[in-house]
């Protein structure tokens, strides 16, 4: 009947409400909606409302107002745990640009077995995280792999620390696990970008005399600009909730690695605080937003400006060439 | 005359020599980095053949005196059950990866190519939650799925792997934009149903999103360890991530077989890595540009 009408009058189908359409777009849009409310906004909800409440899983000892929140900002416990991603963030910034080099090196020069350079250093990111775990154990543990590789470049064993014990140097330890695990992947993200910059660019730079510096800086960092900043404050936020190295290499946190976010596992499911530890969460997520604001605006702000350079400095180039 | 000649010639030379040492340096730096990514996994290697002797005696880096020793992988292959723990895990990866490439093409059907009142407010709350750190709810979702009876349940935990997944909905509409929308109409106004039109025409054009989010979705499943710890505490359901991690009971400080663990573990990352190389690259950049 439908298909008779959608032939015949056209217009006078798309009058009447269209079953079908409705349908489809009941059954398809249904459940990812549904999903999506139970385990985004539902959980956002109870977690606005727990911050304000003393409570575990099981009992609610009633509404104790900002209480927990004034508890994250006073105890020494909290805000040393939050100064932690500091560590992770110095580290962020290493990774970003030992990236950016190799990504460079990798798509500017004709590097034999370019390919394969790639592989290895992107394959960190596909390991599992509890592997990683064992994996850095075993590297850290006194006299094993580390220590052996440095004997061997003459640096004796009593003058090297506890690489996870010893509290001068263990989040450093733990920092470099995750620039180990991520460092090839935002590689492969610049290698990328650079791809996508116009190769004529280069060529020009290089008939009118530019050298790989010259280029990298005109060129290179202006087009990839973008990918740059995102990954940035990818990196940023990240290190702020950052947990994997301290909960798989540094045991849960032991001796002094406990990021915040590890606080709020252990404050939610061993002392079972679940209004503080949403407390906790609260702050952890307005800092990111804060900071993902922050950047956002940077980055509209950077972004224009990276544009109308970069398409003048192309102009530029293709004219003289 | 010559005077110029020669110095236009030992400018080029020097600066082929420059080239050639820094050429050098970047190889240089290049090895040292692969040397670095690889230290690690090759110590766990190398000790995954050693017996327990030799693992007492010697050192961390001494190579195994037999490559061939895989007493090691058979121990932790029956003690730790890890048969069991693969088929879960491919189980948990299948069942996930179907979902989401169902729910997310599906979604981003409706979403491209059907103008309703709500079609806005859908792609805005997708949009949010993305601005939500997942991280931070943890505590509140571990209470849902205590609510809902889906700890230690292996369904549970595939419905919460799938559902807390925005960046396949993102892959598939942008690409279900750059499908053009004439072949869909003309379907419509040919008979076609649009469950016919999406399942016969569209589903098969979108087979690089399809296999895209498929490995990226699927690494990531795998890898997981988080939720799997902490929704998946019984012995019946292990996956590969809590597998590994209750190996440190019953084998302590006993690395030459938890190493031996760790590399079965890798096996299949590194199958598919050598497979679908082009693709995980691929998703890679697409999945980041949602921010």
């Amino acid at each position: 009947m439908s298909v008779i009408a959608s032939r015949v009058q056209p217009d006078l189908r798309r009058k009447r409400i269209n079953w079908q359409k409705v349908l489809v777009i009941t059954l398809f849009a249904a459940v990812p909606l549904f999903l999506l409310i139970l385990f985004t906004y539902i959980p956002f909800a109870k977690m606005i409302q727990f911050s304000f409440y003393n409570m575990s899983y099981t009992k609610n000892k009633g509404y104790v107002g900002l209480d927990n929140y004034l508890k994250v900002f006073t105890k020494e416990e909290y805000v040393g745990a939050m100064l932690l991603s500091l560590y992770y963030m110095a580290g962020a910034v290493v990774q970003l640009a030992l990236a950016l080099f190799f990504a460079s090196i990798l798509s500017l020069e004709r590097i034999r077995g370019a390919g394969i350079y790639k592989a290895v250093l992107f394959f960190p990111f596909l390991v599992n995280g509890i592997a990683i775990g064992y994996i850095f154990k075993y590297f850290y543990t006194r006299g094993f792999v580390l220590d052996s590789v440095l004997q061997a470049i003459g640096i004796p064993l009593d003058a090297l620390p506890y690489w996870l014990r010893d509290q001068s140097v263990n989040n450093w330890s733990l920092v470099f696990t995750s620039v180990w695990k991520y460092c090839g992947q935002n590689m492969v993200l610049f290698i990328g970008a650079i791809a996508s910059i116009d190769p004529t660019l280069y060529e020009a730079a290089t008939i009118d005399g530019a050298n790989r510096w010259q280029q990298f800086k005109a060129i290179i960092l202006p087009g990839i600009k973008t990918v740059f900043m995102l990954n940035l404050i990818l990196s940023i936020t990240g290190s702020l909730s950052a947990f994997e190295p301290a909960y798989v290499v540094g045991s849960m946190g032991a001796n002094g690695t406990a990021t915040f976010f590890i606080k709020i596992h252990q404050m939610a499911h061993v002392s079972q605080k679940v209004g503080q530890a949403c407390a906790m969460a609260m702050v952890l997520m307005a800092l990111i937003l804060l900071f993902t604001v922050l950047q956002r605006l940077f980055f509209r702000y950077v972004m224009k400006d990276s544009e109308n350079t970069f398409n003048a400095k192309a102009n530029k180039a293709k004219a003289l060439w | 005359m010559s005077n110029v000649t020669l110095s236009v010639q030992s400018t080029n030379k020097k600066a082929k020599v420059q080239r050639t040492v820094i050429k050098t340096l970047e190889y240089l730096a290049l090895l040292l980095a692969c040397f670095i990514a690889l230290l690690p996994l090759w110590s766990s290697f190398t000790t995954s053949f050693k017996t327990a002797e030799e693992y007492g005696s010697t050192n961390a880096m001494a190579l195994p005196q037999n490559w061939l020793n895989f007493e090691n992988y058979s121990q932790v292959w029956t003690q730790g059950d890890m048969l069991r723990a693969f088929l879960t895990s491919a189980c948990v990866v299948v069942v996930v990866v179907t979902v989401s490439v169902m729910m997310g093409s599906m979604l981003a059907y409706v979403l491209n190519r059907f103008r309703f009142p709500g079609n806005g407010l859908i792609r805005n709350l997708f949009m949010i939650a993305t601005l939500i750190p997942g991280i931070a709810m943890q505590v509140t979702t571990y209470q849902i799925m205590k609510d809902l009876g889906f700890l230690n349940s292996i369904v549970g935990y595939m419905i919460l792997m799938s559902g807390t997944d925005v960046i396949s909905i993102y892959i598939f509409l942008q690409y279900f934009e750059n499908l053009d929308g004439a072949l869909d109409e003309s379907a419509v106004l040919e008979g076609c149903t649009y469950f016919g039109v999406f399942f016969k025409i569209l589903l098969p054009l979108t087979k690089p999103a399809i296999i895209t989010v498929a490995v990226l979705k699927g690494v990531g499943v795998y890898n997981e360890y988080y939720s799997a710890n902490l929704y998946l505490q019984s012995n019946s359901w292990r996956t590969i991530s809590t597998a590994l991690y209750s190996f440190s009971g019953p084998f302590k400080s006993s690395y030459n077989i938890i190493c031996a663990g760790v590399l079965l573990t890798l096996i299949p990352s590194l199958i598919v890595f050598l497979f679908f190389q082009k693709q995980v690259y691929a998703g890679l950049a697409s999945g980041s540009v949602k921010g």
